[in-house]
């Protein structure tokens, strides 16, 4: 017993020294900055309540507006069979994992001030000015929240309705109930956990939404994450970020303790049934199906369409080139990422923001796998050290990668010339989905496995390499590209830590939109589209390696 | 009283069930058996209007309920894996199809009282179905169908998914109900001890279709079809061919008997033979025991012709064996 448990402290230690040093001592470290007698004052208080209030305002709406669209569309994909299903279905995962930038872009792209609509309007009826103003309102972060979540409540409550027994809502027509009473009696208390669990978490991702409101609502929409990064970066007032750090963490934590107990309970009600799709038979049904698949597929496919046909697309005259403008098809943009036309030692070509976004995405990716292969399985196996550290590891999870950063300035400040730091956050970032990506594969190879090769005469190394390993390089190139993708994009953590000299594809994309004139404009447009092609690839990568029934979230 | 008419179904373009015709009448419980497989729960479904049929009428009292969708058809259905409310304690599982007619709360007091008495189940009433054991879901789900007076019930392999000796009780307990109650009731099983327990009358689905329809005792003395025999495992059956019109011809010897349906000299039979040794019968088969098998009060004694007999007396291996028989034939 005693050797065992050694033996699992020795696999615990590496991922517990790395979140010790990179998570819990500069939470620590925000703990002490944050709740100081001095931050304690009556005015940053009053800043934190207000920030606080929006933060909860614009997460509460956001939620509201997914769910408003996302419960339709499950009960599209969890009870009808139509053409295009399996498409529509891919589509919709894509958003979700796309990195924020992208996402900024690509509505910038539609409707932004140098958008496809605001560029027609004005080609159309010779206006001067755009006439739709999008960026910079709370209808543009909204929009985006909306575009980012309703894939989480498609999965979770789909996936509920799809594996909830067909049988009990046929007992229950047996008794007596018409169809409304089997929703309102039957289908819909078995969904309700499910339901929740869906709307907290998307209210999770709304509240510590960060590159969406910097990029598409501007400062001056202050959720607790872009006060965090402006009284960090901009006042340079580290206790009151620190505090707002703590707030959030409070926050973040208790809708992560309440969503795991929820989803507990949603996994125990769901009959191992298989699916009943079936075609729409009725008008009602008809009209349902198709105009949810025509809202669905607009909405999913316009804002991804607009950015990469806006990166190839000279719509405007760049400054200073009033004379002569050739309208239409231009590659322009793409062959401006590779000089350095400013000829200044400051400007970094964005060619060298590529190669430093794929040198920290290798990083991540190598750390995360090599911290997350023991963590995940210990935790396939859980024993009693398991289920205490089991939520310790998602905590990081909780924190956002705003306070991670904030976190990582206080602790250590001095040492933030260092670029290495940066793929050290984006770890963090990536750690638990790793492991949650992880753990399942290895769970899911049961011991008599195991026991059969070796009573067959296998060695355990040869267990490991025919047995094991072949169910488990699925999960692992899933894992690996998962962290390799969302270091990638990774945004919020990296503008905070990254050196000027060190940007990223996301950093790049940033200071070219915040830049006047339509090369600037352009060239985010053709960075974005190259990023949101790369994790594009990653994400159906790691969609077509999920393992059948693997965990939804 | 239920009357299924010329029901016709397939699914993914393979035939399923191939014009079911047959009547229920008044307390009477019929029972579908069948290999799994055969439709016989797409039949219950149809029924219970959960299913359309392709083809095909189900009728109640004369009228065709086509129109009639499930919830106003007044059938109660008990499914093989209980289908119980997760969400609801067994109290509220068997008051759901009473709450769904609009009942009154202390009507529906009363009536719990009674029905859980029915099943055995009372005290149960508030506890959560989850915590139930297989046996006592079973219940819940009886109560269930049965609460809301059903003119007609329905049983989709009720205890499919119990252990044998809780099967029988259960068997018995609502064989005493059926009776009780004297609602006519279909149950569909795979396992003929459970039909010939139950059923006033038994029908026989293969390939689609009611291959023998009968008591369960005519059912078991008059198989009249090979495939009826091989399922029911009434014994061995052995090819034969027609000598004349009181002649067959076997690899196991020639016998004197005449077959009921009319066959031309020279005509491939089926025969079966009981695998009981009849004294009263001319016809006598002569074998070599290569194997003995005890089998509590009998044993089973296997011959060199690949035939099989059930004997009180153990005989001698290789010893020779003579038996006299009874032959029937077989379509």
């Amino acid at each position: 017993m005693k050797s065992i448990f050694s033996h699992r402290i020795l696999i615990w230690l590496a991922p517990l020294t790395f979140l010790g040093v990179f998570f819990f001592y500069p939470f620590l470290r925000i703990l002490a900055f944050g709740l100081s007698f001095e931050t304690l004052k009556p005015i940053n208080l009053q800043l934190a309540f207000h920030v606080l209030l929006f933060t909860f305002y614009q997460a509460s709406l956001s939620t509201l507006l997914t769910l408003l669209i996302g419960l339709p569309s499950a009960y599209l994909f969890a009870r009808f069979d139509f053409h295009g299903r399996s498409l529509l279905r891919a589509l919709s995962t894509v958003p979700f994992m796309l990195p924020t930038v992208v996402v900024a872009a690509g509505f910038n792209a539609l409707l932004g001030p140098r958008g496809w609509i605001n560029l027609t309007f004005m080609h159309l009826f010779a206006l001067n000015s755009p006439p739709i103003q999008f960026v910079g309102t709370l209808g543009a972060i909204l929009l985006a929240h909306i575009f980012y979540n309703t894939t989480i409540v498609i999965r979770v409550v789909s996936n509920a309705l799809s594996k909830l027994d067909p049988k009990l809502e046929q007992a229950a027509r047996s008794l007596g109930a018409n169809e409304r009473r089997v929703w309102w009696n039957v289908t819909l208390p078995l969904l309700r956990p499910s339901i929740l669990a869906a709307s907290l978490l998307v209210f999770l991702f709304d509240f510590t939404s960060f590159g969406v409101i910097l990029l598409l609502g501007g400062p001056t929409f202050a959720t607790l994450e872009v006060e965090i990064y402006i009284q960090a970066l901009q006042m340079l007032n580290l206790p009151v970020a620190a505090l707002l750090a703590f707030i959030q963490l409070l926050c973040t934590l208790a809708f992560s303790i309440i969503y795991t107990r929820l989803s507990t309970r949603v996994t125990v009600q769901s009959a191992p049934r298989s699916t009943y799709q079936h075609k729409a038979n009725t008008i009602e049904e008809k009209v349902f199906v198709f105009a949810f698949c025509v809202l669905l597929f607009t909405f999913f496919i316009l804002p991804m369409l607009a950015l990469p046909l806006r990166s190839v697309s000279r719509l405007q005259a760049d400054r200073g080139q009033q004379t002569q403008v050739h309208y239409g098809l231009t590659t322009d943009y793409y062959t401006e990422l590779f000089i350095n036309r400013r000829n200044t030692l400051f400007y970094v070509p964005p060619i060298k923001a590529a190669i430093n976004s794929l040198g920290y995405a290798g990083a991540t990716m190598i750390l995360s796998l090599l911290l997350g292969f023991p963590a995940a399985s210990a935790l396939a196996k859980p024993g009693r050290l398991e289920k205490i550290l089991d939520p310790i590891l998602i905590l990081p999870l909780g924190a956002s990668a705003v306070t991670l950063a904030l976190g990582f300035i206080i602790a250590f400040g001095r040492l933030l010339i260092l670029p290495w730091l940066v793929p050290l956050a984006h770890t963090l970032v990536a750690l638990p989905f790793v492991i949650r990506t992880l753990q399942p594969a290895i769970a899911s190879i049961p011991d008599r496995l195991r026991q059969a090769a070796t009573t067959l005469g296998a060695s355990p190394f040869r267990v490991w390499r025919n047995v094991d390993w072949p169910i488990l390089s699925r999960g692992t190139l899933s894992a690996a590209t998962f962290a390799f993708t969302i270091s990638l994009g990774e945004f919020g953590a990296t503008l905070l830590l990254a050196r000027p000299d060190y940007p990223t594809i996301p950093i790049a994309i940033y200071n070219f939109l915040s830049q006047p004139g339509d090369l600037n404009y352009g060239q985010a447009m053709a960075m974005a589209t190259l990023l949101m092609a790369l994790t594009t690839a990653g994400i159906l990568f790691i969609e077509k390696q999920r393992l059948p029934g693997m965990g939804e979230f | 009283m239920l009357e299924i008419r010329g029901i016709h179904k397939s699914y993914e373009a393979q035939s399923l069930l191939q014009g079911i015709s047959f009547l229920v009448g008044t307390g009477e419980t019929i029972c579908l058996l069948g290999p799994s497989g055969s439709g016989k729960s797409t039949l219950l479904r149809i029924i219970a209007g959960l299913e359309p049929p392709a083809a095909g009428q189900i009728l109640w009292d004369g009228n065709d309920l086509a129109s009639t969708p499930p919830h106003l058809r007044d059938f109660g259905l008990v499914f093989q894996d209980y289908a119980l409310f997760p969400h609801l304690d067994a109290f509220d599982n068997v008051a759901f199809g009473l709450k769904m007619k609009n009942w009154k709360s202390d009507e529906i007091k009363t009536r719990l009282a009674e029905v859980l008495e029915l099943v055995n189940l009372r005290g149960f009433e508030h506890r959560k179905v989850t915590d139930l054991s297989g046996g006592e879901q079973q219940r819940v789900a009886l109560a269930r169908a049965l609460a809301p007076r059903p003119r007609l019930l329905m049983f989709d392999e009720p205890l499919g998914a119990l252990d044998r000796a809780l099967r029988e009780d259960l068997l018995n307990e609502l064989r005493g109900i059926l009776h009780q109650t004297q609602i006519p009731a279909i149950y569909v099983t795979h396992d003929q001890d459970e039909a010939f327990t139950i059923a006033d009358r038994v029908l026989l689905l293969h390939d689609g279709q009611i291959v023998r329809e009968g008591t369960p005792a005519d059912v078991w003395s008059e198989p009249n079809s090979v495939w009826v025999a091989q399922f029911l495992g009434l014994g061995n059956i052995i090819e034969g061919k027609i000598i004349n019109g009181k002649k067959v011809e076997t690899k196991v010897g020639n016998f004197s008997m005449t077959c009921r349906h009319k066959h031309q000299v020279g005509e491939k039979v089926h025969l079966l033979v009981r695998p009981l040794e009849a004294p009263n019968e001319a016809n006598q088969i002569r074998g070599r025991v290569v194997d003995v098998v005890f089998q509590q009060d009998r044993f089973k004694v296997a011959l060199d012709n690949n035939l099989y007999f059930y004997l009180k007396d153990e005989p001698k291996m290789r010893q020779i064996f003579e038996i006299k028989v009874k032959l029937e034939c077989l379509r």
